[in-house]
Parts: C-alpha cells; structure tokens; sequence
C-alpha cells in the first residue's frame, strides 16, 4: 500500500511534488480514484490525490464559465449546473463501473486528465474543446498557468491541450476552468431497424449530413440492445440506429418528423421521448452494455473515421470472441474481447493496420495492461516528440512515470 | 520592437544559400531580388517591416523536408508564412531569415462526405473550403473576416475563429489532422479522419502555435451540413450597457446564437456612412444576433430574442425576413473595419477578450483614455464571446501618432488583462503583443510555453523572436531547479 498526500492548497501540492523532484521518487497522481485502473499499471510508493482540492470557485451562468477545484466530484458539479439548467456539453462519461469502482464518483480532474467525451462529441466536441484554462504543477515542482476564463484566447500556447488527456503524466491540475453551455429543453431519439452494422453507418452517415442537428448517432446489435433498461430498445427484437435530437420543443418535433421519414428507407422507425431517450443515451455514454466483465473480458475504445468501422468490425469478428457497438456514427467502436490472454491486442491491432485511428485499453487485468499497448503506438517522429513534451514538464520522470507509455 | 540579433556569418554566405535552395527548388521558387522580396516585408500588421534575406516558394513537402533540413544543419532561422494575413506580425520577416511561403501548396486534396471532412493544403483559402462543399450543402465553420485571403495553414498556425465561434468553435474545434515539418526536416502526421488523440494531444498544441512549433504542409478540417435558415435582428440601444445586459439575457435564457456581434456609435456611424445598411444613427450601440437552424427552431428563437431586446431597453428592432436582408445587416458589420479606414488615415486594430460583463467598464475606461491620448477610437465586438476589436484611429504622417496609437493600444490590452480577459482573442501575439506577454503570464508560465517549443525546435530557429518577449536557450529551460532540506521521502531507493 502506498503512502498517500491529500494536499488542500495548490501551494501545498507545489510542495509535495517539489519534494518528489528532490527526492527523485516517482508519486502516483489521481483524482477521485475512479480511472485509476485505467492505463499501464504504476508501481510507486507514493501518491498524491487531489480530491482535497475540491470546490466551484467561479460560476457565472450568463459568461458560460465555471471553474473549479480539479478534486471537485463531478456529482457535485452536476447538480450546480442543472440548477442553472446549464451542462458541460461534451457529456463526460463515468467508466467507473467498467473497471470496478463505485458509480459517479469521478471528480473534474479525473474527466479533463483522460479527455474523455460522450455521444455529444460528435457535435459539441471532447472535453479539450471545452477546457478553457488550467492551474497546475509540473513535475519540476512549479506551479504555472495557462489559458483563462473567456473562450476565445490565443494568447500563447494552449497547454490545456496538453494537460487534456495526459492522464496525470505532465502535471498535477489544481484548477480547471471549463466552458458551459445551456442543456436543451427537449430531447428525443429516433430509433430505426438496421440489421448490420454497414447499413448502420450509411444510415448514421445520413442523418449527419442532414441538417436535423444530430446531436447523437449509436447503433448497437440485437444482443446488446437486448440489455438496455429501456424497454423500446430491449423489446425491439432488431439491432437498431438511434439517432438523437435535442433543442427548443417545436423544433425537436420537426426534425425527429423529418428524419423519421427519412430512416424509413432503412428499416422500421420507433422513437424515444425524454426520459427513455435520456436513460438509453447514459447507457451509451458509460458503456454500460459491458460493465459486466463476464469474467475476465477485456474492454477496447476505439476511434476510427467513421466510414472505416464496417470494415473494421467485420475484420475483428473474423478473428476474435467479441462484441460490439457503434457511437459517433461509427466514429468509436466499442468492443468487449472474450478472455484472451493477450486482449485481443494483437488482431485488433494488426486489424488497424491498415486504417488510421487509435484504440486504447480500458479495462484489462494487470498482466495485459503491462504487456499490451493500453494507448495506441505511435509512429517514431511522434513517439519522439512524446518523450520530448513528457521531459518538457516531467524531466525526472516522476508523476505517474509509465501510466501511457513506457519510459513517458 | 527588438528582434533576435542577424547573424553576421549567415547574411555573409547569402550566395551560397540562395545556389543551395535553388537545387532544392528549382526555377523561380527562390526569390533573392529586393524588388520581389519587397512583397514580403510585412504582413497584415503594415507597422512592421523588414525585407527577408530570401523568399522561399517550395511546391512539396519533400521540398519543404529538404529545406528545413539544410536551414537546420547550416544554423539558418526560418519564417513560415501563409497568405501574409496576420494581424500581429507573425509573419515579419527577419534580415537573417528565410521566409518560406506556402502559397504554392494551394490544392484541396480530398473531399470525404462520408467522413465530413476535408483535407487541403495549407495554402488554400479558408473560404475556398467551404466554396467547394457549398455546391453539396456543406460548409466549414470557422469563418476569420479575412476569410477570402487568409489560408488554411495560417488559420491553424493562428487558431483562428470568426463570428460563428460561440456557437461552432475555433479553428482547433474543427481541425482533424495535420501534416507538418519540424525544424529538423522530420515530417510527421497528427490527427487523421478520427476524433481525438490516443497519446498526448500535440495537433492541439501545434493549433495556435504561431508558426514556432513546425511547418504545416497539409491540413484536414470537419465540415458541416449548411443550417437550413438563417435570420437575423438589427437591434439599436440607448447604451451599450443595456445593449450587453441582453446579450447576457440571450444567453441567460439558454439561446446559443450563431452570431451576435455589437458595435458602439462610432462604429455604426462610420459603417453606415459607407455601405447605407440602415443602421439606427440615434442608437449608442447595435446588436447584430443571427439565428441559424431548421426554420421552426429560427423562427420561435428570433421572436424569443426580440422579446428580450424589448426587455433591454431596445429602441429598434429589426428582423430580417429575406437573404437579401440579412446580408444587408451584415454588410456594415463586414465593412466596419474598411469603414474606419476611410473616416481616419490609419487605424490600428486591437484584439482583446474580455469577460462580456465588465464591457461597460472597459467601454467608460477606453473613452477615458481615448481623450488623454487624444486618438479617436470605434468598437466593434464578438459580444457572444467576449472578444472586443477598438480601432484606434490616427495619422502615421503626423510625427508621433503611430507611437501614441501603440502605447494606447497597449493600455488598452492590459485594461482587458485587469478585468479578466486575454491579450489575444483571435489575432495572435506574434510581435505584437509579445512584449505584453508579461501582463498575463509569469516567469514560470512563459518559460512553461517555452519548453514546449524546445521539444518541437531545440534550436530555436523558427520563428524566433516572435510571442516570447525573452529568449532563453533551450540547455537553460532545461534545467532542473531542486530545493535543498527537508523532503517528504526520506530514505526510499531513488531510482
């Protein structure tokens, strides 16, 4: 068991990984602990949570900008929002679940270190897009700053971009201020039968070529759809496309009208009204389809240009025990690999090969997260520039030495 | 403006380079005569001017790869520069420096409507992305006022925005994947047709880098489906304060417009005295808000908007019922800047953001300053998010205005600063305001920035002397500083 510091200051946080750097010891840095199984296991003596540094800070509805303590508890954060009816748009997910650890219990930190987004990312973009500036401490000890509080600054690099799934390996965030937007006022889900996953991306690719405001595109197969908690999905007896639209009411009614029309081409249409629209899309966001690791199947997120999955996922049948199902119309494949020893790393990846995109690990037992590529490989010239950045801000290699890549 | 020191040797071997450049580019890509070089001695930001030692025009990135490699083992600084559109002299030449211009990589490479993307090179003009999707209903979003000239590689090199930012992002919230040249001669991709990084997010960090971290030699952008109505409101107040309480209103009650610009009364009477758009002459400050979607959606939120104009005291409202009169609200907003142009022989235009509440305090100060330094200045402001334009008005024939102009316009950003905003919207530092960069970052914070620059350059030989008012050598940055005394972690194995 580690020693942890619960720092309550950013001067104190300065403190501790000023003492790390002269000591040269290695300090595991998390949040709230709900992402730390993901990524290359770490073996320090040492951690350092910042779940202390907790607390909004700065809220100004009508600025659309909140900042708050990186330690802040996303539970928390939530319900300040929607009393303004405001949200962070990206639509963090929580994969606390699919690696073993509580529900909701993710602090802001914890989501901005990973980048995380969910079905929204495809129109309002990831948590980068949305994180406007950032108070943190290196790993020589310092204490810097970058960005600001309005959304259009380009005064100096953005290190936010940086710090944005870094995973804790470039710095400790104090402070995090991020953009909000207003949450819309209706919601609804067009779903549509579509059988396969080729007609499912055509279908997708439509409906976001459409000037309907897609604000969601899944498509997930019979057996998956099988588990939804939503009765309209579980009973549909068909793998289906859903398509989400979101917005004042009058023009949610239209559009979900127009694209009804349109997906009929593809297959029988249904549709979710708010609160089943609300509760399927959370499904999707969290990847609760494969919270159940049935035990010892691993879990892979995978970002591809949409029109490649198909094909992709095709490829990996042939291969591997698995299951999968489509976000971001098509963009992100979702995929639970059977017991494999390996993961299934090396098909996936071989599979990729000829694609580009990334997949990166996110549940796997410690065996397959130490000799599997968790984060995708970079070609050299990137690998190189990687290493450079990591001693840019790490040069003693002490905050979470190894979590992505090995020696970064 | 103090530049990095020309380096004798360098201006001393100018033939030899120019014979080695003309084997990597051949024909009329190398350009060594004064005349010619006279066409890239300044950019947007005509204050500053200085000729180039030589003007580089390569057509590939092998040429661009070769180039580099040789400026990298011969110690020769280099100035990447787009469509020359820069606002704050990121593309100023340097005497010892070659400018490498990238107007001849001016070809879109790939239209993908099944991926929504498109991939350019850097030379291609913003608007021209969108021209050759508009014909299928697409559209790229980012849309900077120069978007007819300024390029794609110097939107990404600025992270430019434009007046649909609020709503559609900034150039980094649309771009997919870049191809660029580190200093070295090393190509490397970035990004692709996929959302997000696997590793650390460097296509980030290159966006808005000012050209300082590589060259960028090919460019993929998403692209969106066009919304299928726009309309927009004319709205004139009393005071900009009740103008800037209904964009706080609008805003308040949940309604992201597409564009929502404001312009203060010498603004509005100057553009009206050049394009005749209508404008209210009484009014102390006009909103322009677009509403843009399906035509339910416009139709309800522009009666929502006018609800809360009459709320903010609005004197006028207008609502555009056709094109032709949407545009026509535009065309003010659009000439503004032209407009002051023929009201005052110069004009020096600011880019600051500000948190949108303190415009009136930021407004009453300007006023204030305006009158000690004597120099006349108009507003016109992306009041959505916060990012002000002042045109300081002044006269370069009259000995000491443009010097006035700049010390104005300083107090000007460092007002912004104050209240919370940035020195740079959507302009760039550049030369500009690098001497300004003191005002909003500490020691610390720059030589953070400046780390980073070393792991892309650790020579320095891009774009020196632009964004960081200090240089410091790489070996320097590098250093690791370790207090001496107690520690935490006493008696464990170092490793």
């Amino acid at each position: 068991m580690s020693e942890k510091f619960t720092p309550q200051t950013p001067k104190e946080t300065c403190e501790i990984i000023s003492d790390a750097l002269a000591a040269e010891t290695p300090i595991e840095i998390f949040g709230s602990g709900s992402r730390r199984l993901i990524g290359r296991p770490l073996e320090t003596e040492y951690a350092l949570s910042t779940s202390a540094l907790k607390g909004v800070n700065l809220y100004e509805p009508d600025e659309l900008v909140l900042r708050a303590g990186s330690g802040t508890p996303m539970s928390q954060l939530r319900m300040q929002l929607d009393q303004h009816g405001q949200m962070l748009a990206f639509e963090p997910p929580d994969y606390g679940p699919l690696v073993g650890t509580p529900a909701d219990s993710g602090s802001l930190g914890g989501v901005i270190a990973g980048n995380l987004a969910g079905p929204r990312r495809i129109k309002a973009g990831a948590a980068r897009d949305h994180f406007l500036g950032v108070d943190a401490v290196s790993g020589r000890g310092e204490l810097f700053k970058s960005g600001g509080r309005v959304v259009k600054n380009v005064t100096g690099y953005d290190l936010c971009k940086l710090m944005a799934g870094s995973w804790g390996t470039l710095g400790v965030m104090t402070d995090i201020t991020v953009k909000v937007l207003p949450a819309p006022e209706k919601t609804r889900t067009v779903l549509a039968a579509c059988v396969d996953a080729t007609t499912a991306v055509s279908a997708m690719t439509a409906a976001l070529s459409s000037p309907h405001e897609v604000s969601a595109a899944a498509w997930v197969p019979q057996n998956i759809a099988l588990r939804s908690a939503v009765s309209y999905v579980s009973g549909a007896g068909t793998a289906l496309v859903a398509l989400r639209v979101e917005g004042i009411g009058t023009s949610v009614d239209a559009r979900c009208a127009s694209l009804r029309d349109e997906l009929s081409a593809f297959g029988d249409v249904d549709e979710l009204h708010s609160h089943n629209s609300e509760a399927f899309w959370e499904e999707i966001r969290d990847v609760r389809f494969f919270a159940d690791d049935g035990g010892g199947s691993s879990l892979w997120r995978i970002s591809v240009p949409p029109a490649d999955a198909p094909n992709l996922l095709d490829g990996l049948h042939k291969d591997i025990d698995l299951e999968a199902f489509l976000d971001w119309g098509g963009g992100l494949i979702w995929v639970r690999v059977a017991q494999m020893q390996d993961a299934g790393s090396y098909v996936i990846h071989r599979t990729m090969g000829g694609t580009s995109g990334h997949a990166t690990l996110i549940r796997g037992n410690v065996y397959q997260r130490t000799r599997e590529p968790v984060f995708h490989p970079e070609p050299v010239p990137v690998a190189r520039l990687t290493r450079k950045i990591k001693e840019a801000f790490d040069p003693k290699g002490i905050l979470n030495p190894g979590r992505m890549y090995e020696g970064v | 403006m103090h530049m990095p020191d020309p380096d004798k040797t360098v201006l001393s071997r100018r033939t030899e380079i120019i014979a080695a450049l003309r084997r990597i580019v051949p024909g009329e890509g190398v350009i060594a005569e004064e005349e010619e070089l006279r066409a890239y001695e300044c950019d947007g930001l005509t204050a500053y001017r200085q000729l180039p030692m030589i003007v580089v025009l390569p057509e590939t990135t092998a040429q661009v790869s070769e180039i580099l490699k040789y400026c990298h083992g011969e110690g020769i600084k280099i100035v990447p520069r787009g469509a020359g559109t820069s606002l704050s002299g990121g593309a100023l030449p340097l005497e010892d420096g070659i400018t490498l211009g990238l107007g001849k990589f001016n070809r879109i490479l790939d239209i993908d409507y099944d991926n929504r993307c498109v991939t350019a090179q850097p030379g291609v003009t913003n608007l021209a992305i969108t021209t050759a999707v508009a014909g299928d209903g697409f559209y790229y979003a980012p849309d900077p006022s120069s978007q007819i000239a300024c390029s794609i590689g110097g939107n990404v090199a600025e992270n430019s925005g434009g007046v649909h930012c609020l709503k559609y992002g900034l150039t980094a919230n649309n771009l997919l994947g870049v191809e660029m040249v580190l200093m070295d001669g090393e190509v490397v991709r970035l990004g692709g047709k996929y959302l997000d990084s696997g590793g650390y997010d460097l296509m980030g960090i290159v966006t808005g880098s000012e050209g300082l971290l590589g060259v960028i030699t090919e460019v993929t952008v998403r692209i969106l489906r066009s919304p299928s109505t726009a309309r927009a409101l004319l709205i004139g107040f009393p005071s900009s304060e009740s103008a800037g309480d209904c964009v706080a209103a609008i805003i308040g009650a949940g309604i992201i417009p597409g564009g929502m610009e404001m312009m203060d009364k010498p603004a509005i009477h100057a553009a009206e005295a050049f394009v005749n758009a209508g404008y209210p002459m009484d009014a102390e400050a006009l909103l322009i808000v677009e509403l843009d979607g399906p035509e339910v959606e416009v139709d309800e939120l522009i009666q929502r908007v006018d609800m809360i104009a009459r709320e903010n005291t609005a004197q006028s409202v207008r609502i555009s019922s056709s094109e032709d009169e949407r545009n026509n609200f535009w065309a003010g907003r659009k000439a503004a800047f032209p407009a002051v142009g023929r009201i005052s022989p110069d004009y020096y235009c600011m880019d600051g953001t500000i948190p949108r509440h303190r415009l009136s305090d930021v407004l009453t100060r300007m006023t204030e300053l305006s009158e000690q330094y004597g120099l006349r200045v108009a507003n016109v402001f992306h009041a959505g998010d916060g990012n002000l334009h002042p045109l300081i008005l002044y006269d370069a024939n009259t000995p000491g205005e443009l010097d006035k102009a700049e010390e104005f316009g300083a107090e000007i950003l460092k007002l912004c600063v104050e209240v919370g905003g940035v020195l740079t919207g959507e302009h760039g530092v550049g030369v500009e305001k690098r001497d300004l960069m003191g005002e909003m970052f500490t020691e610390t914070d720059l030589k953070q920035q400046q780390r980073v620059k070393c792991a892309f350059d650790p020579t320095q030989q891009l774009n020196p002397g632009k964004v960081f008012p200090t240089l410091h050598r790489c070996a320097e940055l590098g250093r690791v500083h370790i207090h001496e005394g107690q520690t935490r972690f006493p008696d464990i194995p170092r490793f």
